[in-house]
């Protein structure tokens, strides 16, 4: 009997070759930057093949308002309102990096007082922003109600900054050396009480959403950004610390005595979305506990360096009566507080990681140049990389879980 | 003959008239319930100058909302109606009427009420048109309202509404299976009728829902994905889409298309509330005769239409959104494997019990 050998010839050949053949276009879109997607200004040009993204690239810089070369045309004390605009979410914390950085290249050390109600800002900075960031990624996965919750007690948080600083957004409230003014009477009091009401709140986003399965199934293996790729890539706060990197300068380089406070620093183990929303939970948690103790152990003293008279212009009540406040008020108002020559880099932990000010000082009330190293830039430098194979429906997570700040990266 | 014809287009202005104020009224019910769950007090300012400002009854009416519908709808209309010119204008055009006619027609064979007659004692439905093959009216009509949306993201031609509409075909054509499988065990029941008014009258003891909680379940979840309310509203999905299907759309051609998918949630609910919930009647109560019966079980499936309606938005309120591979998975891989066991279960059981009796 003949045997006869049938062959359907190269399968895999032939099926790569019709997959070549049938294979769609791409489909390129824009995603911003006016997107409900992209929390501000933040374009990025997504390549699709069906449902999936085969390439993303983040396209920065509609928000760019030269930050870094205003600054060398006014004095420190004058640039501290283009701080609030960098990081507009939690806007007293850059007041506060920004002032420690002047002082810093002035080796200047505020008193204890002011330390703390610095601590203060910086915490509920953190809680503002955290809230919004927790709220607005609820958002993005779809659960709108969570939005309103966070945002609700974020209102508060407007109403303490207003009793504090005058201003419900823009803040402005450090000074080279000191602050705007002492806390107004009772307004600890009302931390105590917002911070109270506030707990349960984290306590009740967090049931609703944590363990949802919808919202476990969105976010778990979304958007894994690996211990190496997050150190490698520069990323900082909350996004680092959920890929496992256990880095907060409030612990690392103490600054303003957080040594002094008792809390811990949350890390993820697999850094996908999921982690991240967990950190910026339990970060929140922490940051009450901080301001709690802060409260507790807020000393009396003055609020500003009185030592620092080339720094810091004396309170209006000594300028109306004595001659030599008068003058220093002046050379204060008119040259700036007077810095040596010299060049400073410092970063404090920002709620959305680590805003650096590197400031080069030839002398006098003006900075010769300065650079701001923003989080959120290198927060998003990462997109490129963690979006392909992801489809359209995880953009907007992913973007949520970073959650970053456009007038901060675009400065 | 004359008369009885125009007696009944009588009936279908009323009946589209309701549906339409229903609609309305929905949207500002979703307003108000999406309020209350975030903490706000919802639309509480639109006045009407007269009815608006009698003492207490007009302040009451105001907070309470009642206005807004009248004031959306005529901005709807009112609004500039553009008409891109980048889109096929008569695909354009034709879509949001396919989206809202299927809505409206499968109103014709809902039967929502009851009336007894006082001497002969015979109960007929309150319908417009008492078709035997009901239940596939309603499956054949509403899954044309598919077509709105696939038209409507494709001739705006542009790419976020043509990923809207990609996503919504697949969608709903996904889930109308589990959702034709899970209601085919309730005609099983009931002994093959597919006549809604005898589904109904056959739950007069006993609501369905209890007899077969996992065909209801099924449908219930299979509706939200019909009616691309969230969690499944992939064809909006407003956070990556923008807007989804109608992102191109603006004025009354989007008012058709909102429109369109709230009457479609009512409809939905009404065939959810005829055939798991009992439709007009109650369990031990028998309604008098005559006309008093009549409006008494139009108000009762009202009642429970609007438990249902209210339960949709309570979930889009509440819940996160799913991904449309996940929306895929489920409807494939979970509910249709369910749907179809189910099926074969109550296949077997109501032939068991046939074989007893």
């Amino acid at each position: 009997m003949a045997v006869k050998e049938v062959s359907i010839g190269d399968i895999g050949s032939r099926a790569a070759q019709a997959d070549e053949e049938f294979g769609g276009d791409k489909m390129l879109i824009n995603m911003g930057p006016s997107h409900p997607a992209t929390h501000g200004v933040l374009r990025l040009k997504v390549e699709l093949d069906g449902e999936t993204v085969t390439k993303c690239d983040p396209v920065v810089g509609y928000l760019h308002r030269g930050d870094e070369k205003i600054a060398e045309n006014m004095t420190y004390n004058q640039f501290v309102p283009y701080t609030d605009r960098l990081d507009y979410i939690g806007p007293i914390h850059n007041n506060v990096t920004f002032a420690l950085a002047v002082e810093r290249l002035a080796n200047l050390e505020v008193p204890p007082r002011c330390q703390a109600i610095r601590v203060l800002c910086c915490e509920l900075a953190r809680l503002q922003s955290h809230l919004l960031g927790c709220g607005v990624y609820g958002m993005d996965t779809g659960a709108l109600t969570v939005f309103m919750y966070t945002f609700t007690q974020r209102e508060k948080l407007y109403t303490l900054m207003e009793q504090l600083t005058g201003a419900r957004f823009t803040t402005s409230y450090t000074r080279i050396g000191g602050l705007m003014r002492d806390v107004p009477d009772g307004w600890l009091g009302n931390v105590r009480k917002v911070i109270d009401e506030m707990e349960p709140v984290i306590d009740e986003i967090d049931k609703l959403l944590s363990r949802n399965r919808i919202f476990y199934d969105r976010t778990v293996g979304v958007g894994v950004i690996s211990k190496e790729d997050a150190v490698a890539y520069g990323l900082t706060g909350p996004n680092l610390r959920a890929s496992g990197v256990a880095l907060d300068l409030r612990k690392d380089k103490p600054y303003l005595g957080y040594g002094q406070y008792d809390f811990d620093v949350p890390i993820g183990t697999t850094g996908d979305s999921y982690d991240r929303w967990l950190v910026r939970l339990e970060e929140m948690r922490q940051s009450i506990g901080i301001i709690r103790q802060a409260i507790d152990k807020m000393p009396d003293g003055p609020f500003y360096a009185e030592d620092a008279k080339k720094i810091f212009a004396p309170p209006k009540s000594k300028i109306l009566t004595s001659m030599e406040e008068l003058i220093q008020n002046f050379m204060i108002v008119t040259e700036g507080p007077q810095m040596p020559v010299g060049e400073v880099y410092f970063e404090a932990e920002n709620p959305k990681g680590a805003l650096g000010f590197y400031i080069v000082s030839k002398g006098g009330g003006v900075p010769y140049r300065m650079k701001i190293r923003s989080p959120s830039f290198c927060n998003l430098s990462i997109l490129s990389k963690m979006v392909p194979g992801h489809m359209v429906a995880d953009i907007p997570v992913i973007l949520g879980s970073l959650d970053f700040v456009l007038g901060e990266c675009d400065r | 003959m004359v008369t009885d014809t125009l007696g009944l287009v009588m009936k279908a202005f009323i009946v589209i008239g309701a549906v339409m104020t229903m609609a309305g009224y929905a949207v500002l019910l979703e307003r108000k319930v999406a309020a209350r769950v975030q903490g706000r007090p919802g639309p509480n300012r639109t006045q009407i100058p007269i009815l608006g400002s009698i003492p207490v009854i007009g302040t009451f009416l105001t907070r309470l909302g009642v206005f807004q519908p009248a004031a959306d709808g005529l901005k709807f209309l009112f609004k500039e109606d553009p008409l891109p010119g980048h889109v096929n204008k008569f695909y354009y055009v034709l879509a949001p009427m396919v989206a809202f006619i299927p809505a409206m027609l499968t109103m014709t064979v809902l039967p929502f009420g009851a009336v007894t007659d006082p001497v002969t004692g015979a109960t007929s439905p309150i319908v417009l048109a008492d078709l035997d093959i009901g239940i596939l009216f309603i499956l054949a009509v509403s899954s044309l309202g598919v077509y709105g949306i696939i038209l409507g993201g494709w001739s705006s031609n542009s790419k976020y509404p043509f990923l809207g509409g990609v996503r919504a075909s697949a969608q709903m054509i996904s889930y109308e299976i589990a959702l034709g499988l899970s209601i085919l065990p309730v005609f099983l029941w009931f002994g093959g009728t597919l006549n809604l008014f005898n589904v109904v009258e056959g739950q007069s003891q006993v609501w369905t829902a209890l007899v077969q909680p996992v065909s209801a379940l099924i449908f219930l979840i299979a509706l939200f994905a019909e009616t691309n309310r969230l969690p499944f509203d992939m064809p909006e999905s407003e956070t990556d889409l923008v807007a989804g299907y109608n992102t191109e759309y603006g004025a009354f051609k989007f008012g058709l298309f909102f429109v369109g998918e709230y009457t479609h949630i009512i409809i939905g609910s009404g065939v959810f509330v005829v055939l798991f919930l009992g439709g007009w009647t109650l369990p031990f109560i028998t309604l008098p005769a005559g006309m008093v019966g009549a409006v008494l079980s139009v108000l009762i499936f009202l009642a429970k239409v609007f438990c249902i309606v209210f339960f949709f938005m309570w979930v889009r309120w509440t819940l996160p959104r799913f991904r449309y591979d996940q929306v895929m998975n489920l409807g494939w891989n979970k509910l249709l494997p369910l749907a179809i066991g189910n099926l074969v279960f109550y296949a077997i059981v109501i032939a068991v019990i046939e074989q007893l009796n």
